[in-house]
């Protein structure tokens, strides 16, 4: 805890020895609670008539963890997500600043269709959308993610441009166009590069999420990281294996997840800075910049 | 088109599995939630300690990976909860760091001088937060909350891919049945999804209006 917050004092000899003591009650009953489910993992299981050890037990991830070709292909299934997260990156923002440009169009017979178009994207689900394009345009699973999540995200990266523009004050795009800038010069050159800084935090925010969505290629049958694990090799291991693939899965994704949170929080935090926006003093402390994605 | 009409009485059987995945587990997050986001304001630097963990594993984690937890790992620890509920509590579990983090974003809302008045009147923490910033908060937090609520509808989504044959599953059963017209049976699920995502997405623009022009 960095600053002490406005909702209590510092807390006194009293408040400290109480507080301790909530706090040793606290991590009792959590420590009690993770003792409880090792155990309960560590114990021996019938499966069928036979008496399989438990989870933590070396036979059950012996097999996997000293077997290179395992290795191999958790890397491969790695690898197939981020590279289905990179390109669907790539078109999520080049389909973000389109939805951004034609929604805020002079031009109503632009606007309207487009406005209906983005809301349709933005309230049904992706593995819909993904589904929907696997089987209507048969483009196999891979585009389907790929299209699927670069679509998605591109209609939320289109909406945050679009409120980065409309936060801009009005005197930039006056000047842009007094200047004899056309309407497309003024929003290209003058307000999207400002809008874009400003909602960075927010787009790079919305790229993690689009990385955590690869994990529905499972259901579509992309073979990303999670389809790779618990869906091949537990059938090519035996499903006995399948809570150390589960354990390595997770320590893979949270990995990964958590080291691109991190950058994005890094960067947000930069660019604040740049712009000389103190950051506010505030009752809950300071938020992240996913708060404003809410999947 | 015939598709969907002949199979409605399927459509909305899904429809309203996926209402009731979307109620009972968006009704469960708010209250995790809620008491998540009060355990990370709190003063006992454990409760936070812990809130923060949470809110941050939980986040990190692919919604698929939640419900394989759900439908492997928890019978290993011995439930026997039919896939209604495993989803259910994974969704829930998904959910309610994202509600933390919005009731979170609401209380920032309030003017820091609330609190301090507060405060410099003798309230406790408890008095503070209870009377002072969440009455306050509570109007800030609904449109976020409504946002988060909206990608929970969409999230049921996975959970019907994975065991309960909501809309999606619906969906999925039917185009495979009838591949000549999966358009049309897409787009009737699609339809659905939109007739609570839509009207969600409306009412949080209006409240949010409403509550700037309040401040």
């Amino acid at each position: 805890m960095s600053a002490p917050s406005v909702l209590f004092d510092a807390p006194g000899p009293l408040a400290r020895r109480r507080s301790r003591i909530a706090s040793v009650i606290v991590i009792l009953v959590l420590a009690a609670g993770a003792a409880w489910v090792v155990y309960t993992l560590a114990q021996p299981r019938d499966s069928g008539g036979i008496t399989l050890p438990g989870f933590f037990d070396w036979s059950r991830w012996e097999r996997l963890v000293t077997d290179p070709e395992f290795w191999t292909f958790v890397g491969r299934g790695l690898l197939a997500t981020l590279q289905a997260a990179a390109i669907a990156a790539v078109i999520a923002i080049v389909v973000g600043v389109l939805f951004a440009l034609l929604r805020t169009s002079p031009k109503a017979v632009v606007r309207v269709p487009v406005t209906i178009v983005l809301e349709f994207v933005r309230g049904m689900p992706v593995l819909l959308m993904m589904f929907f394009i696997l089987l209507v345009a048969s483009t196999g699973a891979f585009w389907a993610v790929v299209l699927g999540l670069g679509l998605y995200n591109g209609a939320i990266i289109g909406e945050a441009l679009r409120a980065g523009i409309a936060s801009l004050p009005r005197g930039q795009k006056e000047a842009g166009l007094s200047l004899g800038l056309t309407r497309l010069q003024t929003k290209m050159l003058i307000e999207f590069p400002q809008a874009f800084r400003q909602m960075l935090p927010i787009i790079l925010a919305q790229l993690v999420v689009l990385l955590k969505d690869t994990s529905l290629g499972f259901i579509v049958g992309y073979n990303e990281l999670i389809r790779v694990t618990m869906n091949n090799l537990s059938a090519y291991y035996g499903n006995r294996f399948l809570f150390t693939l589960f354990v390595i899965t997770l320590v893979i994704y949270l990995t990964v997840n958590l080291t691109f949170s991190w950058v994005t929080r890094r960067i947000a935090a930069r660019s604040a800075r740049k712009r000389g926006a103190a950051a506010k003093k505030t009752i809950a402390g300071p938020l992240d910049p996913a708060d404003a994605t809410t999947e | 088109m015939n598709v969907v009409i002949d199979n409605l009485p399927l459509y909305l059987e899904g429809f309203a599995q996926t209402l009731s995945l979307l109620v009972i587990s968006g009704l469960a997050a708010l209250v995790v939630g809620t008491i998540v986001a009060v355990m990370r304001i709190s003063p006992i630097p454990s409760l936070s300690g812990f809130a923060a963990v949470y809110t941050e594993l939980l986040r990190n984690t692919p919604l698929t990976l939640v419900l394989f937890f759900c439908a492997i790992i928890l019978p290993y620890l011995g439930s026997e909860l039919p896939y209604f509920w495993c989803a259910i509590i994974g969704l829930t579990a998904y959910t309610s760091p994202f509600v933390a983090e919005a009731i979170r974003s609401g209380v920032n809302g309030v003017p820091i001088g609330q609190a301090e008045a507060a405060r410099s009147l003798g309230l406790g923490f408890g008095q503070t937060v209870g009377i002072i910033i969440f009455p306050q908060a509570i109007r800030m937090v609904i449109p976020p909350l409504i946002n988060v609520l909206i990608a929970l509808t969409k999230n049921t989504s996975v959970a019907g891919a994975f065991f309960v044959a909501e809309l999606f599953g619906v969906g999925r059963t039917l185009a495979n049945a009838n591949g000549n017209a999966v358009v049309a049976v897409l787009l009737a699920v699609a339809t659905f999804y939109l007739l609570i995502t839509i009207p969600l997405g409306i009412l949080a623009g209006r409240l949010e209006k409403k509550f700037v022009v309040q401040r």
